[in-house]
């Protein structure tokens, strides 16, 4: 033991500046694991911050009827801050235009919202709401249509109202609910006064909850279900709003366990390309300490002992350079962010990198080292070690292989949090590296074969160099191939990625949507939007309905039977249902064939059910519903399930009939707009509700302008993270060839000492850099396009995009960076006079 | 096996798996060499020397044939305890010195002790040293040192453990005549202090000529074996 230490110490002591090399390799590698899972760390928490105003709360508690005391108390008890809000339709007066007109009134009480802001014009107004009195907080729409300002008086039941503001922008509205009807937010205390308390039909009474640091939404979801089981509550948590938005939130999460995946790779290669060029400098001292009587474990625990003192201090410093990056880089860019995040270095991360980065660097390390287990001490005879023909393959080899595997997919899984995933991306790797391996062997053994003897002396000369002994063909190609695999496919799924929530975004998606559009009103109308600049992109009929019974029990019946388990506002609602021919861009039918014709006398209509309420309702494919179309029964049975994007700001719908059955019964319409500005829009509204009284505008430009904010978050977070780990990938790769340049120096030398000129050594170089960095490049780029496609379709569910310009640059870039690299790394070598480094190496 | 032999070949055969198929470089070699006897291995270059020695040595293993050294029967031990036999009996010369570059003068001396766990073995170390006349140079590492006086440390090391045997392997081809003679001059005089049986391989007449016996080698199999008239 001690002469181990002894000697790794004397050892390294030497070559401590070309230790410093290779640790340096191991530093950026692990300063790439350890940034990256920070940056990614405070991306999150970007995203989940902005996710949390959505809802404005932790958790919704909703409920038909008031919520008792039990719940309140139990909501209390949590230790966290809850607020209320009693929400009803009601008939709202406007004196001074002497109107009436229905608005959804929103009764609220408590500190809501917890998370994101209430924002109103002017801004004071919801401070003065909740000082309490009776004020009133008004959608703008209704400011626009009645001339109203601030100060103007409305009336509620039979008490009158101050305006003290217009909404623009209030966490925990979902744009559906926007759609049914203005908004009109006043105090809970000024309600009472009113006397609409207790009689309006269809309210709904909620609490908004925030829970303190470390509960578990879910959790508390899970226990009022068991406490309450008898109080029909439902719940809404940022999860789920998370969830509504699309896949675009979840595929970020998918899309940062990629990266910190590709970061540990990156990592690993950096280590292992290090060690592997550092252990093959030792092959001769090793030789010798053999000769000298050195067992084989001696000499093995005296580069191991080297090899862990490199890792530890390289998980050190990477760390500390991670932290560096991570408190220097913000600072850097922060001019160019197109939003703000917070920027702090997460310690878990830090940690989780810096261990994984050890345990990385100990395997990793282990592989080449077990190799000087069986360096013989013939070697020390001669130089040049023969491949060792018939050798039984090392046991312990195959050990540590097997161990690295399994490290790789069990971090693969940890970060991806499921195990299917988990192990395709490891086995994606996997793949890859085969391809690479049986790629970097056929190379060597072509190179032995195919050169033309015709060829150039220098140019024969690289291609030797590709089989030899002592190449670095496997190693090369694996390092370069798997870091363009890995760092290319995290540039295609970006790009894939932004497509996709460029697609989400509001740019060409209505923001101004009218209804109630009496059926002789929406010809006229059009013609007025367009005359006002902003022309109508969507209309649809809508004909309300009620449900008169499903799979032949009256809704009646259902009612009375609690047990049915159907819920009751499915069978209360008023529908708002549509008929077309077509599914809208929005839809896609999960289950069943969409009719988009049918023949009122041929049987039951076939309709659509969107999938949400199909769940609810417990349909089917075939099942019978009868509708109740204000007096008239329509039979109709479910020919097709949708799912919809509600993100969306089009007008969906539930239900969806087909042509030919609804067109008769009254029925009135909804159209979209696209206005370029909140002039525009206020114009447009103008121009028709003057015409048209009874229209009611909704004007989506804020819904929209925040879901665009959360979209542009992502797009920034995985250009961001792409565009981070693809430059530390570069560096890692850089660091790869570089840490190889002394492996050819010997031969370097020689040739140069019998006659060789600068330019051949060099032109030999390029050539061998070259091959390897096109190989590298083009199936590193060629398994990238595979890995994209792979993960769009089985992780991201979403079409994958891939360019062939992109790619092309990319296998180009990479391919010019190893020949580069290579060619700066040999300099050091050919610039060097020849009788020095001869001695040194002898 | 008479009871003072210290190196006993017999039938030795090496063959190596080529890319051309199998080639045979050792063909059937016995010989026998007494304790505290010398003995020169020369050839043509490419006849085997280098191969024989190393295998001698415990440095590889042979196809066929068996070695005993110093009472230990070489091919029916593995790695690691042929590793023990180098370390406890056996010291070994090479043609390019191959000293660790990393290592100073000294500590390149001690490794075969240190290697042993031995302790406070320096005052050895630079004992030697002084022995082949480089003890001011103890602390300067092996670049720093011509050819000449890397030979030196080199021998040095091979004493250090006190083998029973010692092989060389061109030890003068890599200096210049002077440098050689007074390398050759140390080799002796060491071996003949100590007691060490030799073994050394050699281009150089003059060096073969102060061994007990010649070994010719050609194309792999002994061609002559014979003792000299004016052995030291
Ligand atoms: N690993 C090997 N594979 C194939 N042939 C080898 C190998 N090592 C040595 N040889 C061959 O063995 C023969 C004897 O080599 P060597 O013992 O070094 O000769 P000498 O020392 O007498 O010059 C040579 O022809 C050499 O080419
Ligand atoms: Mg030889």
């Amino acid at each position: 033991m001690n002469f181990i230490l002894k000697m790794a110490w004397r050892d390294s002591r030497a070559s401590r500046r070309r230790l410093f090399l290779y640790s340096l390799s191991v530093v950026l590698g692990i300063a790439a694991l350890v940034s990256i899972g920070s940056f990614s760390a405070n991306v999150r928490q970007a995203i989940q911050a902005e996710a949390k105003g959505l809802l404005g709360a932790d958790l919704f508690v909703t409920a038909p009827a008031p919520l008792g005391a039990p719940v309140t108390d139990y909501l209390g008890s949590l230790g966290g801050e809850v607020s209320r809000e009693q929400m009803f339709s009601s008939m709202m007066t406007f004196p001074e235009a002497n109107r009436l007109r229905l608005v959804q009134v929103h009764a609220v009480e408590g500190g809501f919202p917890f998370y994101g802001a209430f924002e109103t014009d002017p801004a004071g107004a919801p401070g003065r709401l909740r000082a309490g009195g009776n004020v009133v907080i008004l959608e703008p729409t209704l400011l626009a249509q009645f001339g109203l300002r601030v100060g103007d008086r409305v009336k509620l039941g039979t008490t009158l109202f101050t305006v003290i503001g217009a909404v623009r922008k209030v966490p925990g509205e979902s744009p559906g609910v926007a759609m049914m009807a203005p908004r009109a937010y006043i105090p809970m205390a000024s309600l009472a006064a009113t006397g609409l308390a207790g009689r309006e039909a269809l309210a709904r009474y909620r609490a908004m909850v925030r829970l303190p640091a470390g509960r578990d939404p879910d959790g508390v979801i899970r226990e009022m279900k068991e406490r309450f089981p008898a109080i029909r509550l439902s719940f809404e948590t940022v999860e789920e709003r998370k969830r509504n938005l699309g896949r675009a939130l979840a595929n970020l999460d998918g899309f940062l366990s990629l990266v910190g995946f590709v970061a540990l790779v990156l990592g690993g290669i950096g280590v292992s390309s290090a060690l592997h060029a550092y252990v093959r400098e030792k092959i001769a001292t090793v030789a010798v300490l053999r000769c000298l009587g050195a067992s084989a474990r001696q000499s093995f625990a005296v580069y191991m002992a080297q090899g862990l003192a490199l890792g530890l201090a390289g998980a050190c410093a990477g760390g500390a350079l991670g932290v560096a990056v991570q408190k220097g880089l913000p600072a850097l860019v922060r001019g160019m962010l197109p939003i703000s995040v917070d920027f702090f270095v997460s310690w878990p991360a830090l940690l989780r990198g810096t261990g994984a980065g050890v345990v990385i660097c100990l395997l990793f390390s282990l592989l080449p080292l077990l190799s000087v287990r069986r360096i013989p001490p013939l070697a020390a005879l001669r130089s040049a070690v023969a491949e060792r023909v018939g050798m039984a393959p090392d046991p312990w080899r195959l050990a540590i292989i097997a161990s690295i595997a399994a490290a790789i997919a069990g971090f693969a899984v940890w970060q991806t949090g499921k195990i299917s995933v988990g192990l395709g991306f490891a086995g994606m790797l996997g793949l890859g590296f085969g391809v690479l391996l049986g790629l970097a062997h056929a190379v060597a053994w072509a190179a032995r074969r195919f050169v033309p003897r015709g060829l150039p002396y220098v140019v024969r000369q690289g291609f030797a160099n590709l089989h030899r002994p002592n190449n670095r063909t496997v190693l090369l190609l694996l390092s370069l191939g798997l870091g363009t695999f890995l760092v290319l496919t995290l540039f295609l799924v970006r790009t894939t990625l932004l497509r996709e929530i460029q697609g989400s975004g509001a740019a060409g998606r209505p923001n101004l949507i009218f209804f109630d559009i009496q059926d002789d009103q929406i010809d006229p109308m059009e013609r007025v939007a367009s005359a006002a600049g902003s022309p109508v992109v969507e209309r649809a009929p809508i004909v309300t309905m009620r449900i008169g019974s499903v799979r032949g029990v009256t809704v009646e019946k259902l009612l009375a039977n609690k047990g049915a388990g159907l819920p009751d506002w499915t069978l209360r609602r008023e529908y708002r249902s549509t008929f077309r021919g077509r599914l809208s861009s929005t839809e896609k039918v999960v289950e069943g064939a969409f009719v988009g014709r049918a023949d009122p006398g041929a049987g039951p209509v076939p309709v659509s059910v969107e999938e949400g309420l199909a769940r609810e309702m417990h349909l089917h494919i075939g099942d019978e519903i009868d509708w109740d179309v204000q007096g008239l029964p329509v039979r109709s049975r479910v020919g097709s399930i949708r799912a919809v994007e509600w993100r969306r700001m089009e007008p969906n719908f539930f239900v969806v009939f087909p042509e030919g059955v609804l067109e008769g019964a009254p029925k009135t319409y909804v159209a979209a707009l696209i206005t370029a500005s909140p002039a525009d829009s206020a114009r447009v509204q103008r121009a028709v509700v003057d015409q048209f009284p009874n229209v009611t505008a909704i004007d989506l430009g804020l819904v929209v302008e925040t879901l665009d904010g959360i979209f542009s978050k992502v797009a920034f977070a995985v250009q961001f993270m792409a565009l981070f780990t693809v430059a530390t990938g570069l560096v890692v790769l850089a660091g790869a060839v570089l840490t190889g340049r002394h492996q050819r120096i010997r031969e370097t030398v020689l040739l140069r000492t019998l006659g060789a000129t600068r330019r051949q050594v060099a032109l030999i170089q390029l050539v061998e850099y070259a091959v390897l960095g096109m190989q590298a490049a083009v199936v590193g780029g060629l398994l990238a396009v595979a890995g994209n496609a792979l993960l769009a379709r089985f992780v991201f569910h979403i079409p994958a995009t891939a360019s062939i310009g992109q790619v092309a640059a990319a296998v180009a870039g990479v391919a010019v960076l190893t020949v580069a690299t290579g060619f700066i790394a040999g300099r050091g070598v050919v610039d060097h006079p020849p009788l020095e480094i001869l001695r040194q190496e002898t | 096996m008479s009871i003072q032999a210290m190196l006993r070949v017999e039938r030795l055969t090496k063959t190596y798996g080529t890319a051309a198929g199998p080639l045979t470089v050792l063909h059937e070699a016995s010989f026998e060499l007494e304790a505290g006897a010398s003995m020169a291995i020369v050839g043509p270059s490419g006849s085997g020397k280098t191969t024989l020695l190393g295998l001698c040595a415990g440095l590889d293993r042979a196809t066929g044939g068996s070695i005993d050294l110093a009472g230990e029967r070489l091919d029916s031990l593995d790695e690691d305890e042929r590793a023990r036999v180098r370390n406890e009996s056996v010291g070994f010369v090479f043609q390019n010195f191959q000293l660790i570059p990393t290592l100073t003068a000294l500590e390149n001396v001690l490794v075969p002790l240190e290697l042993r766990g031995e302790r406070g073995c320096e005052p050895q170390g630079r004992e030697l040293l002084e022995r082949v006349g480089l003890a001011a140079r103890a602390d300067h590492y092996p670049v720093q040192l011509s050819g000449g006086e890397q030979q030196r440390i080199a021998l040095a090391r091979a004493f250090i453990n006190r083998p029973k045997i010692l092989f060389c392997d061109e030890p003068t081809g890599n200096l210049d005549g002077d440098t050689a003679g007074s390398m050759v001059e140390l080799i002796f005089g060491l071996n003949r202090e100590r007691g060490t049986t030799l073994v050394l391989v050699t281009h150089n007449f003059e060096l073969a000529g102060r061994c007990q016996r010649i070994l010719r080698l050609r194309n792999g199999a002994v061609a002559s074996d014979e003792r000299t008239p004016g052995a030291a």
